[in-house]
């Protein structure tokens, strides 16, 4: 890939995980990168392809069972993304994505072996969660209120070598308790989709830690904010 | 007719009427409901006696079962659930309120066309395309595809028109023995990367495509869209003046022709009655206010985003979100729509889920102002034409506010 100054985005198997406008996170993080002065490359390694393990910042998104199974498998099987992440690389994992990083999930009715990069297996809820999704994000994090949809089935088990990304306020994430996950770089959560539109802190966050700086210059997020201060309040709590 | 049938047909019809006399919609869906509690099989019974087409696919059912209607009516009357109402209740008033006809073409819910067939025997069934619609509730599309192709095994002598430029499609049909192939193009992609039958990536090129693991590919087809009109199976050209705008109700038009031809109607027939269709349930209808000309097109999931993007003119285009219950309650979607074919034209935003519409465009970079009613976004144009692309409820709202002024 190209000079040491580029931040370098991968958006991990659009082919088989990219049901819920997944392609949002990219094309967000990309955008306000720009709007810093910071150049970007922005690649889409599909799954018959060799993973980079030299890029910056890794996106994988939400699917369903069958290429969430499969996905897990190809990343295991390839490594690149295990060098990436002991290489320090950031990574924001959502729905399907997220439950794969763990040690084991379930698919089909049958449990998978994930990539193990996050301390935390996943299984089936009796109930599917589907609507709007709010949290209070780790103060260490120093980020304002998570804010998201969630739509899946899977309740997701943390271990003692992560930390939840939010405690819960509305919805169910994790288990009505928890939502989501961090460990070093890495961030899973069940914010489907597009998350870091209602999420910009979000997108900095990853971008600071990609280029190793403390804060970014500020950016206009009038309209950004006016959705995050609709979406929290429609949820409630 | 059995005589249950009989009182369940007559309690329909007047269901149906109470129900419009009440203001509560057009009836179709009551009536064909309150028939259905009588007599469970009144749809097989309605259905007896005439020569049936039924439509369904994702996107541009309602369009095409309209022109497939207009096309038919060459040949004697024909019954349709012109409203939209595309589940067996709305089939079962259609039927109902028509009376006897020889004919019928119905529209049906992708989810509900095994359910259909059966009750139906359609001599053609229409396979339009599928992708992704109401994230939050549909079923993945390769499950839809499955649906299809065990419902069409179980009818072999189903004569099916089917879309060879959708991979889903192809497969869902492949196996008929009397399928006629049409193609429309297809915008929308991000459904059918992987194979529905062996799960290796799809190439496509030039219109082509073809799975690079196994046999399926797209198969030749026998009427196609060629500049403003159609070729038919025999290689002759027609050309199509629809009132309707696009290269989708082109293909639209292709298909409608394709649904007609098994019925022995011949294009140089059916082509003056497609052109006088003017809206379809409201949808492309023209109307003038305050020396703007209003036009109204729906768009309900990225695929007919992108389509509705084809047919707008260059000129300024109000988009209105709306995410309540018959919309899907998740925008995510905004994302699989790129937006960037709007960047040189004055956009205006509206709905109910405008903040979300902003931030989608402002990653586009495309400008745009957010008015908080219709009527504000009316003063906000010069005179002229002004395209509305809406959502379901979106368009609803929309249509209901016109209604009111007129
Ligand atoms: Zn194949």
């Amino acid at each position: 890939m190209s000079s040491e100054s580029t931040l370098r985005i991968v958006w991990i198997y659009p082919d088989l995980l990219s049901t819920y406008g997944d392609r949002g996170n990219m094309l967000i993080l990309a955008r306000r990168a720009a709007m810093r002065g910071i150049p970007v490359e922005a690649y889409e390694i599909r799954s018959d392809q060799p993973m980079p393990s030299s890029a910056d910042i890794y996106l994988i998104g939400g699917g369903e069972d069958g290429p969430q199974a499969l996905a897990a498998q190809r990343l295991i099987a390839d490594g690149g993304l295990h060098r990436a992440v002991n290489q320090g690389a950031a990574v924001l994992a959502i729905c399907a994505g997220y439950q794969l990083f763990g040690h084991s999930f379930f698919a089909k009715g049958t449990k998978c072996p994930g990539l193990g990069l996050l301390d935390l297996h996943s299984d089936r809820g009796e109930t599917r969660a589907v609507g709007e999704l709010r949290g209070d994000i780790d103060p260490r994090l120093g980020l304002p209120p998570l804010t998201g949809f969630e739509n899946h089935g899977g309740r997701t088990h943390l271990g003692p070598g992560v930390s939840p990304l939010a405690r819960v306020t509305a919805g169910i994430g994790n288990d009505s308790q928890t939502e989501g996950a961090w460990h070093g770089k890495i961030l899973g959560s069940y914010s489907h989709g597009p998350a870091l539109a209602r999420n910009p802190a979000i997108a900095d966050l990853l971008l600071r830690w990609a280029i190793g700086a403390d804060s970014l210059s500020p950016v206009d997020d009038t309209w950004a904010d006016r959705l995050r201060g609709e979406r929290l309040a429609a949820a409630g709590a | 007719m059995p005589l249950r049938a009989k009182v369940a047909t007559s309690v329909s019809k007047t269901a149906a009427a109470l129900s419009r006399a009440a203001g509560r919609g057009d009836g179709s869906v009551i009536g064909g409901w309150i028939g259905l509690k009588i007599d469970p099989e009144l749809l097989n019974h309605l259905a007896g006696g005439r020569a049936i087409a039924l439509i369904s696919g994702t996107n541009g059912k309602t369009t095409t079962t309209r022109l497939a209607t207009a096309a038919l009516e060459v040949m004697g009357r024909v019954a349709t659930n012109s409203f939209g109402a595309n589940m067996p209740t709305g089939h079962t008033s259609a039927l109902a309120k028509a009376g006897s006809t020889p004919f019928a073409v119905l529209e049906v819910d992708e989810h509900y066309l095994a359910r259909v067939i059966d009750a139906t025997e359609p001599r053609v069934v229409a396979l339009l395309n599928l992708s992704r619609d109401q994230l939050d509730r549909a079923k993945e599309v390769s499950m839809m595809a499955q649906m299809w192709r065990d419902a069409l095994a179980n009818h072999p002598d189903v004569r099916v028109v089917a879309n060879a430029d959708d991979p889903m499609v192809v497969w869902a049909a492949g196996d008929s023995a009397h399928v006629t192939w049409f193609s429309a193009g297809q915008r929308w992609h991000d459904d059918s990367f992987v194979c529905p039958q062996s799960g290796h990536p799809i190439e496509r090129a030039n219109g082509d495509w073809w799975c690079v693991g196994c046999p399926l590919r797209r198969p030749q087809a026998q009427w196609r869209v060629e500049d403003e009109g159609v070729v038919d199976p025999r290689g002759d050209w027609h050309l199509v003046k629809l009132q309707l705008p696009g290269t989708v109700n082109l293909g639209n038009a292709a298909t409608a022709l394709a649904v007609a031809a098994e019925f022995g109607v011949r294009p140089i027939e059916a082509l003056p009655r497609l052109s006088n269709v003017a809206s379809v349930a409201g949808r492309y209808a023209q109307v003038d206010r305050d020396g703007r000309n209003v036009r109204l097109l729906l768009a309900k999931n990225p695929a007919s985003w992108l389509e509705a993007f084809d047919m707008a003119e260059q000129a300024p285009t109000l988009l209105s979100v709306n995410a309540r219950d018959p919309d899907g309650l998740d925008t995510s979607w905004l994302y699989d729509v790129d937006f960037s074919p709007l960047r040189d034209r004055p956009v205006l935003i509206t709905g109910d889920r405008a903040y979300d519409l902003a931030v989608r465009l402002e990653v586009n970079a495309v400008p745009f102002r957010h008015v908080r009613t219709f009527d504000e976004a009316i003063q906000a144009v010069p005179s002229g034409r002004l395209e509305v692309i809406a959502n379901y409820t979106a368009f609803q709202d929309i249509r209901a506010e016109l209604d009111r002024v007129l």
